[in-house]
């Protein structure tokens, strides 16, 4: 089916299932129950799952595959912003304009950095790709001022000609951002029982987009092209003696995947129409390798896992607050309600980061593969028990 | 005019002089063996051969066309393949795919943005890798990973890979160090029947006598960067001044 075999196909459409029916997934439960604050289907953060979930796929085309790590792919992402808002402020609101002009500016810009970065390998290759994002961030929140607005971030603003859409609605607002009048806010709820599910039309698009950026993403893993580029990572000296320029494939490889981190910031801008500075920091560019390695690297479902389960953990536990520790715990007595919640609160609200980084470690360190790995062990240790129940049947029958 | 010619190669490395004054004649379809003790630039008049260092004075003609200032990938694309001492091969990839890069190369050139075909569907490529595979015995490892198969398969497979390009010279260097003495015997017939098989130029540079003796149609014996004899095994065995520089040493050993 669509050029791909029975696996793929059947990867593909458990992700559609997923992306179709996240509103209801993410919302297991009741709106007025004390569990609500752990659903995640409202579309903001949805957005975001998808979103980032593109980022990181477009971001282990380079590194799953070449091995070369990059520590500057936000750049890509803020490039890809900047493109989008300035495309909503000049052109028109229509999404699709603006996202193709992030893809063309972040590539040619991917190329540049590319062209430069890939004189080198290794730790070499990651400093010069930070030390270029670095600029990249400097130059937008300050020298760049006019282009980016500097620290007040890129905004829509009634001045603003947009010479095919209109500069302001009727009743004197900005206008949103579209899909060819289909607004990218507009949210139908439907409510069943204690639940509400919503459906936000700017999260389908994206939701569309990141199932045709998956498939591209297999076909380029089951290229002859992915198979030079898991060559670069084995072997390079190889590739040279077997007449195999890897320069041009890296470069490629880099600016494919910068092409895929310039859709994720147009995609960011197209759902909430400013891009500021900060989108560009070195923080963000090593959030997608957390991303990417958490999720496991160099497999085809992987990084978008790690998308979702990090923005889960930024965005839910980060939520968690000692008001709700106390409603948790209340029921146990004062001194050890009050110890509990010395301990739980350096974890959840903004100590988040540090459950985060505990569960990264424990991932590196005893799946190295990482939460891809950890699912085929499971599925494994199932097929495994089956294996040995055939074979204590079998051996049991000579005893006989 | 012998298909790779070098002529008054010199390579220095900072105070040492690896090569001193080289000339080379290989003539085409011949087995060519360069012998020499520790130290004598064998390893460096091969890189100087495939591009990895380019020699200070001198020139090396492949086919009527010079190689110096050839990237390797450029000079591999000429028509040279090269053998490592130790196989160099993509260890993370099956024995399969390990095959078809060759053969990719051979059909695609130095690069191409094969990005949407699969894999699967390049019966062509898929066909050719097969033989090479049958060719070498090494079919029923297609599906293992390179990097965990013994060290004599990875030799096989690493000469496999080199014939996949149909090259007309094939380099080996140091083919059987550190193989059981079983293993350098079945490299050395493997040799033997691939030069059987095909119009292919060999250029053997090897430590062990053995192996040179039972292949090389003429030997050239470097010592201290600089040819001391050129001529068929007879004559170098008994040849006075290789048995002071290089043979006597072995002999004794």
């Amino acid at each position: 089916m669509l050029g791909l075999n029975k696996k793929d196909a059947t990867l593909l459409g458990v992700v559609a299932v997923l992306v179709i029916f996240a509103p209801f997934i993410l919302n297991p439960f009741p709106q007025d129950s004390a569990m609500a604050q752990f659903n995640a289907g409202y579309p903001d953060l949805m957005q975001r799952f998808v979103i980032f979930g593109i980022f990181a796929i477009g971001f282990n085309i380079l590194f799953g595959l070449t091995g070369y790590l990059s520590f500057g792919h936000a750049a890509f992402l803020g490039v890809g912003s900047y493109s989008a808002v300035w495309m909503f402020k000049l052109l028109s609101m229509n999404v699709i304009p603006a996202i193709l002009l992030a893809m063309v500016v972040s590539g040619l810009f991917a190329l540049l950095i590319g062209f430069i970065s890939l004189r080198r390998t290794g730790i070499y290759f990651s400093i010069l790709t930070l030390a270029f994002a670095e600029m990249s961030f400097r130059l937008a929140y300050s020298v760049l001022t006019p282009i980016t607005n500097g620290e007040t971030g890129l905004q829509l603003t009634l001045e603003d000609p947009r010479i095919l859409g209109q500069t302001a609605t009727e009743t004197g607002g900005i206008p949103v951002t579209s899909l060819f009048g289909m607004e990218m806010r507009e949210t139908a709820t439907m409510y069943f029982g204690g639940w509400s599910f919503q459906f936000n039309n700017g999260y389908y698009m994206c939701g569309v987009i990141l199932l045709l950026a998956f498939y591209i993403s297999i076909r380029i893993f089951r290229s002859p092209f992915g198979m030079m580029l898991r060559a670069v990572k084995s072997n390079q000296q190889r590739m040279n003696y077997t007449g195999l320029n890897t320069r041009p494939y890296t470069l490629a490889a880099f600016v494919i995947s910068g092409m895929y981190a310039g859709l994720a910031g147009g995609l960011m801008a197209s759902m909430d129409p400013l891009a500021g500075a900060e989108r560009m920091q070195w923080t963000a560019s090593g959030e997608v390798v957390l991303m990417t390695i958490l999720g496991g690297a160099g497999t085809l479902i992987g990084p978008v896992l790690g998308a979702g389960f990090i923005k889960y953990f930024e965005n839910i536990f980060s939520k968690i607050n000692e008001s709700v520790l106390h409603s948790w715990f209340h029921a146990l007595p004062d001194g050890l309600e009050n110890a509990l919640i010395w301990i739980a609160e350096h974890f959840v609200g903004s100590g988040w980061h540090l459950t985060l980084g505990l569960l990264f470690m424990l991932v590196v360190t005893f799946l190295p593969g990482g939460l891809v790995e950890g699912g085929q062990r499971i599925g494994r240790l199932f097929s495994r028990k089956k294996q040995a129940d055939k074979k204590t049947a079998t051996q049991s029958t000579p005893a006989e | 005019m012998g298909i790779l010619e070098v002529k008054n190669v010199g390579k220095r490395f900072g105070g040492l002089q690896a090569l001193g004054d080289v000339n080379l004649s290989v003539a085409e379809n011949s087995v060519h063996a360069i012998i020499g003790p520790n130290g004598a630039g064998k390893s460096t008049l091969l890189n100087c051969l495939v591009g990895k260092l380019i020699p200070d004075t001198g020139s090396v003609m492949f086919d009527g066309q010079s190689v110096l200032g050839r990237t390797p990938y450029e000079i591999n694309q000429m028509g040279i393949s090269r053998v490592f001492q130790t196989p160099e091969i993509f260890g993370d990839l099956t024995v399969m795919e390990n095959m078809m890069i060759p053969c990719f190369a051979r059909r695609d050139g130095a690069f191409k943005l094969n990005g949407i075909k699969s894999v699967e569907s390049e019966t062509e490529i898929r066909d050719r890798a097969e033989a090479m595979m049958e060719d070498m015995n090494l079919a029923e490892k297609r599906h293992m990973h390179a990097a965990s198969m013994s060290r004599g398969d990875k030799r096989r497979l690493e000469i496999a890979m080199c014939l996949a390009q149909e090259p007309r010279l094939l380099l080996l260097d140091e083919p059987t160090a550190g193989m059981a003495r079983a293993d350098t015997n079945n490299t050395i017939d493997l040799l033997k029947e691939i030069k059987q098989k095909r119009d292919i130029t060999i250029v053997i540079i090897e430590h062990d006598m053995h192996v040179v003796f039972s292949l090389a149609e003429r030997i050239t014996v470097l010592a201290q960067g600089t040819p001391l004899v050129e001529d068929v095994p007879e004559k170098i065995k008994g040849h006075p001044k290789v048995r002071e520089a290089y043979l006597g040493e072995t002999a004794a050993a």
